[in-house]
């Protein structure tokens, strides 16, 4: 009976728009299933087995883009409830607490964000032990260097959102090196040195690189917003991007790496 | 009667001595956890591990060993207050994870290379060794992968669930919390605030820790290792860059977010936070010594006359000292293979790294705070 409704699903014509191939059973329906997914042809059709063990890669590159993805879909229903407004921030995230699902979306979404910095240092750690940054794969090594600042930056701007005391603060204290920036920070050596004639200083309190990143002198108003919106759009998609590339590369570079 | 008393108070006597015999061992810890005495014992333990690494990663001996670790680790928490406090902090959670990760990915990294180093000496395979075994993505790949999604999915949620999400007072820009801190995975970097001033620490290093990684496939020409876990075959790759991640970077975030307390002071893992305590600062700068100390007199006032000690010292290290290590037998064949753009680009960045330590060895042992001093234009070193 069961086998019966499965067979005439899998015979509909609905199914096999979908899935232009039979159950993944035999070689070719698996060679099927990872080629004809847009998904899962991001994978080679097949694999060096020893590359594939969890002992060699620890699926940490994976389980940071898994995390990357949770971190999306937490964050988009995060978005639905959050203003990035000094008067409503932080009360918008005392209500989302109140609301039992949406709290746990957030802890959901900052426990990710944890995992993934964790993670990521982990993978690197990996890729290095493994010396799978050398030929042919320095540049894949580069593109993960750049997908590490931009993972660390994505936390980094999202820890201000909740606008609470941690959030501010813990910003400040970060803020305060892009003062001390050589030759563009208001504190930072060789300021001087950048002037234009008539001795007008190019580096001030509102043109250094502190106030790039706030948009102000302090973490106020503006930062939230410029916070807000590079860790909502701009360094996700950056990130996205990159990964993307990231893993383009994998493939091109000959697959995960072994002895050769 | 009497035999009743004398049992409770053997226990009450028991108990006191109990007590005595765990306050000592805290003070203890406490007293031997401050930087200058843990940064070299993790080292040491650094070198050990990597150096006895075909004996401590026999899983017969690295899961006891771990498992004592564990009991340890958490076996404090209802023993002290100030302990647990620390370890309980929502946002302290992820170092311990990071903690316990590291040191599993660590042996289990070594562990392989252990193997793999005996294999090639007896000439057996390496443990990666199947180049015509290749196995088709579905279903060997997809399946691993999708039960590790949803293993991490049932983690991430037990975790949500458990634990709150820290959420403090409303942001209040006048009143800043003492200590402040940035977040965790950046508290390496305010640690270095200690020993260097901001454009260093916060800018200087960082950049070049970025740099470094970035250059270093293309500075790594050593064509053995690639692809599979060794030690053996890539020692001194592996040292200096584990130095730098588990030492200067996984350490001092330890450090940073479990023991810096209200103005940045230090404090043991069994010490409360005192926000009165007041660490007296008696640093001095290399011109101190050189004019000072040395030659009993006065700083002199033009500014380049008083820092020439100092710019020379800079100099030496940066410049000099690259060029100086090929003399080291070990450098010399690094600086003939790697050839000349690599060989300085890789000195440079090595030694602008172990101008950490060096740094911290001078704060520790003759409260050095500057090697230059020059506050007319901002720039200390
Ligand atoms: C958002 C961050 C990142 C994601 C999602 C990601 C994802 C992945 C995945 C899924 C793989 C396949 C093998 C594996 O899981 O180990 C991989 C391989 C690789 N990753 Fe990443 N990665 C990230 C960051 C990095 C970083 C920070 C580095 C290094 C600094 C890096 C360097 C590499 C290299 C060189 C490979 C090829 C390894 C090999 O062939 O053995 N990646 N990455």
């Amino acid at each position: 009976m069961l086998q019966g409704v499965i067979n005439s699903v899998r015979e509909s014509q609905v199914w096999s728009s979908i899935f232009r191939h039979g159950i993944p059973r035999d070689r070719r329906t698996r060679v099927m299933a990872i080629m004809s997914n847009v998904f899962l042809h991001l994978h080679p059709v097949a694999v060096r087995k020893s590359g594939i063990r969890l002992s060699f890669t620890w699926c940490m590159g994976g389980l940071t883009f898994f995390l990357f993805i949770a971190e999306t879909i937490s964050g988009v229903l995060l978005m639905f409830y959050y203003r990035p407004v000094v008067e409503y921030a932080y009360s918008d995230i005392i209500q989302m607490r109140a609301a039992l699902t949406l709290g746990v979306m957030r802890e959901i979404h900052r426990w990710g964000a944890h995992a993934m910095i964790i993670a990521v240092w982990l993978h690197m750690m990996r890729v290095f032990l493994t010396g799978s940054y050398k030929p042919p794969r320095e540049f894949n090594w580069v593109v993960g260097v750049i997908l590490l600042v931009l993972t660390m930056l994505l936390s980094f701007t999202g820890y201000l959102l909740p606008w609470d005391q941690l959030a501010i603060w813990a910003i400040t204290v970060g803020s305060k090196m892009a003062e001390a920036t050589p030759f563009a920070g208001m504190n930072g050596p060789g300021r001087e040195l950048l002037q234009l004639p008539g001795g007008i200083p190019i580096v001030t309190p509102y043109s250094d690189a502190k106030f790039l990143l706030l948009a102000g002198d302090s973490v106020g108003e503006a930062a939230l917003l410029r916070f807000y919106v590079l860790h909502c759009i701009a360094i996700p998609l950056g990130a996205a991007t990159l990964i993307a590339v990231h893993f383009w590369r994998i493939r091109k570079d000959g697959g995960i790496s072994g002895p050769m | 009667m009497h035999m009743l008393l004398s049992n409770s108070m053997l226990h009450l006597a028991a108990g006191a001595e109990q007590v005595t015999a765990l306050d000592k061992f805290k003070d203890f810890v406490n007293r031997w956890s401050v930087p200058q005495y843990s940064l070299p014992m993790f080292l040491l333990l650094m070198l050990g591990a990597f150096f006895g690494y075909r004996k401590w990663t026999k899983p017969i001996i690295f899961w006891p060993m771990m498992l004592v670790f564990t009991i340890v680790y958490f076996g404090f928490i209802p023993l002290d207050e100030s302990y647990a406090a620390i370890l309980q902090k929502p946002d302290n959670v992820p170092i311990s994870m990071m903690i316990f990760l590291t040191l599993y990915f660590l042996w289990l990294g070594l562990r392989q290379a252990a193997i793999n180093d005996h294999n090639m000496e007896v000439g057996k395979p390496l443990i990666e060794e199947d180049r015509e075994d290749k196995v088709l993505c579905w279903p060997d790949l997809v399946y691993t992968e999708l039960l590790a999604m949803v293993l991490c999915t049932v983690v991430l949620i037990i975790w949500s669930v458990c634990l709150k999400a820290p959420l403090e007072a409303a942001a209040n820009p006048a009143g800043p919390p003492n200590p402040s801190k940035a977040p965790w995975y950046f508290l390496g970097l305010q640690e270095m605030l200690v020993y260097f001033d901001p454009w260093m620490a916060g800018v200087v290093l960082p950049g070049l820790i970025i740099l470094g990684l970035a250059a270093m496939p293309y500075i790594d020409t050593n064509p053995k290792g690639n692809g599979y876990y060794t030690f053996k075959e890539r020692k001194f790759a592996i040292l200096t860059w584990m130095f730098g991640y588990l030492i200067l970077w996984c350490v001092l975030i330890v450090f940073g977010t479990f023991l810096r307390g209200p103005n940045w002071n230090f404090f043991g893992p069994f010490q409360t936070w005192d926000s009165h305590r007041v660490d007296a600062l008696t640093n001095i700068n290399v011109s101190d010594i050189w004019y000072v100390v040395i030659l009993g007199g006065k700083l002199p006032s033009s500014m380049l006359v008083r820092e020439w000690p100092g710019l020379v010292l800079s100099g030496f290290w940066f410049f000099a000292l690259p060029y100086l290590l090929t003399k080291i037998k070990f450098f010399g064949r690094l600086r003939t293979q790697m050839g000349f753009a690599r060989y300085y680009l890789m000195a440079v960045l090595f030694v602008v790294m172990m101008l950490v330590p060096v740094k911290m060895v001078g704060r520790w042992t003759m409260n050095l705070k500057y090697i230059i001093a020059m506050p007319e234009i901002s720039f200390n070193l």
